[in-house]
């Protein structure tokens, strides 16, 4: 039995310790944004941020989350009151069949966390290790500069922020 | 007693003549800036002779930054001296080499002196390109003269006094700079004299693979020994080699060629770049490169091919019990790693079996941590090998415990001292490499794959 804390919420999870993050996540708590792609953290789309860092969770055992923090993207918003990536995802209409965005929009979010304004190059160089078949690249691109500006007018909600840090809503 | 005239005048002679003899090796005169040649003035059998021979000198690694035009300098190369910047040598008239004459290209490559008459500082490895041809020089010159031009003004080096004066370099190539490092041995063939021109001239493998010395210069005495770059270790490539298989001319060929080996495992760090711009030259060449090389391994001992065996033994049939003092470690490998390495999915795709890691069983874990930390970048546009980095997901504790099962199980070495120190220093030069190498341009892949699902 282990404590896994994710969303700002104590979980006890009966698993081996050896057990991907990813399967805790989808089988166990039942948060299912976050994809089984490869299972090889090729793909990226089961990234989700642990302490402020974007993950891969399918190649992230349990034993490595030891008074870490999880946030996937369940923690960033809701449908009624999504997060800024979310608005800003949908408002470009950034998903195609949308298997991958979680996980982009996860990668994303750690980014502008550390860096509020990159540029294009950066955005580039960050969401390298996302695959997407669909090919909407242009479209995550202004999505990210999207929520970049959402985030900079502050309409973050101050209970989202207080998630995606770690501490307690 | 001479009279005290007679010992001035004789004191003022050897200052004079040591002055003469200081200026004769410290001056070198400019050689006169010519207008930049046109393109089309190039013979283009030259130009594409130059082409592939740039790129067995591996030019574009140092001499490109990461998101930088290509030949236009500025890549940091960081020595236990300070960090020299690289020059531009695109034929940008004003900042590149475009008033360069080929005379003045010649004498760079022969005796690291720029056209100004400036001495170059030995990261250009010109101790090696010493044994260039003229005709390969040409070549060189051709190939960069047609490039395109970038204004791109060199970078200040970052060097204490008196390292940051020029002319202490007169010094250093005076001690060592050495004319016939490489002669043709009538005893053996055409191909293995190619490849040894080669590697000792033009490829300069012995920049990394060789020891250095307390002023920088390559140990002659430990040749192919072992050496460092950008916080990785390179290998010994010699006797001393601490490959669990033994190397021979195929596998050299194989991996020089397509970047990996399926009992060596995939050329990462500063490598991964050589064995890239290795996958665009005549296959001939790199066929040489191997032979060489080879002979520079020497045949292994029975020793080294039984614990070859052994190894590919143990591959097959994986232990059951796990050593209770790596407990973590051992936990973290079996859900991190081993659904990649440990699945028999072939290379470059599937991860090698770690008993075949060389990484493992080299004198220090320098390069296993990078590679946990950061993983193997994939080529844009390319398909290449590729592994993910674990640098957000675990703590230099976790690593370090990783790491000591890792060599446990799967090195007959024993075990490292200092691994979390080295983890912590790997986080931080890692972090430099990856934003400022400009990384492989090409799939370190076989490129008769390229096509194929």
């Amino acid at each position: 039995m282990m404590t896994l804390k994710v969303n700002g919420h104590d979980h006890q999870i009966d698993a081996d310790p050896d057990t991907p993050l990813l399967y805790v996540l989808r089988d166990d708590i039942k948060l299912n944004a976050a994809k089984f792609g490869c299972g090889l953290g090729q793909c990226g789309a089961c990234t989700v941020i642990v302490d402020g860092k974007a993950v891969l969770s399918c190649v992230t055992p349990l034993l490595l989350l030891e008074g870490k923090q999880v946030t996937t993207l369940e923690g960033l918003g809701t449908i009624d009151a999504p997060a800024p990536i979310q608005r800003a995802f949908m408002e470009e209409q950034a998903a195609q069949c949308g298997y991958c965005i979680a996980g982009m929009m996860m990668r994303a979010q750690a980014l502008l966390q550390k860096n509020p304004k990159p540029t294009d190059a950066q955005i580039r160089a960050e969401l390298e290790p996302h695959l997407c078949r669909c090919g909407t690249h242009m479209r995550i691109l202004r999505a990210v500069h999207r929520a970049a500006r959402l985030m900079d007018t502050a309409e973050l909600s101050s209970t989202t922020q207080a998630i995606v840090h770690g501490s307690a809503p | 007693m001479p009279k005290p005239r007679t010992t001035a005048g004789i004191i003022a002679a050897l200052l004079i003549g040591g002055a003469v003899a200081v200026f004769a090796v410290v001056w070198r005169p400019a050689i006169s800036a010519t207008e930049p040649p046109a393109p089309q003035s190039f013979d283009a059998n030259l130009v594409k002779r130059g082409r592939d021979l740039a790129a067995i000198g591996n030019c574009n690694d140092c001499h490109t930054v990461r998101g930088g035009k290509a030949f236009a300098g500025g890549l940091p190369v960081p020595t236990p001296f300070g960090t020299i910047y690289s020059s531009n040598i695109t034929p940008d008239p004003e900042t590149g080499i475009g008033r360069w004459s080929e005379a003045a290209f010649l004498r760079a490559m022969r005796s690291g002196v720029d056209r100004a008459g400036r001495h170059l500082y030995p990261t250009f490895p010109y101790d090696h390109f010493i044994n260039v041809s003229d005709e390969d020089d040409r070549a060189l010159y051709a190939f960069l003269m047609t490039r395109p031009a970038v204004h791109a003004p060199a970078h200040a080096n970052d060097l204490a006094f008196p390292l940051n004066q020029r002319f202490v370099v007169a010094g250093w190539k005076l001690l060592f700079l050495r004319h016939g490092t490489y002669q043709q041995d009538a005893a053996q063939g055409a191909e293995w004299n190619r490849g040894a021109y080669l590697v000792e001239g033009l490829a300069h493998c012995g920049a990394c693979h060789t020891p250095r010395n307390a002023l920088g210069a390559e140990r002659a005495s430990a040749s192919f020994s072992g050496g460092d770059v950008d916080n990785w270790h390179a290998y010994a490539i010699n006797a001393r080699s601490p490959a669990p298989v033994p190397w021979d001319t195929d596998a050299l060929f194989r991996y020089l060629r397509q970047g990996w080996h399926p009992d060596h495992g995939v050329a990462r760090g500063p490598m991964a770049e050589v064995v890239s711009n290795l996958s665009s030259v005549p296959e001939s060449d790199v066929h040489a490169i191997a032979a060489y090389m080879a002979s520079v391994f020497g045949p292994p001992t029975q020793d080294h091919l039984r614990q070859a065996s052994d190894v590919r033994a143990q591959i097959k049939s994986p232990p059951l019990e796990l050593s209770p003092t790596h407990a973590a470690g051992a936990s973290i490998y079996s859900a991190a790693c081993a659904s990649c390495h440990e699945t028999g999915r072939p290379l470059p795709y599937g991860g090698v079996n770690l008993g075949l890691s060389t990484a493992l069983s080299a004198p220090d874990p320098r390069n296993a941590a990078n590679i946990v930390l950061s993983g193997i970048r994939p080529v844009e546009g390319e398909r290449s090998p590729i592994m993910p980095g674990f640098a957000s997901s675990m703590t230099d504790q976790q690593v370090a415990a990783l790491l000591d099962y890792l060599r446990s199980r799967f090195s007959n070495q024993p075990p490292w001292n200092g691994v979390e120190k080295a983890v912590q220093d790997a986080r931080l030069t890692q972090t430099v490499f990856v934003q400022t190498s400009a990384g492989p341009q090409n799939a370190p892949a076989d490129p008769t794959q390229r096509d194929k699902p």
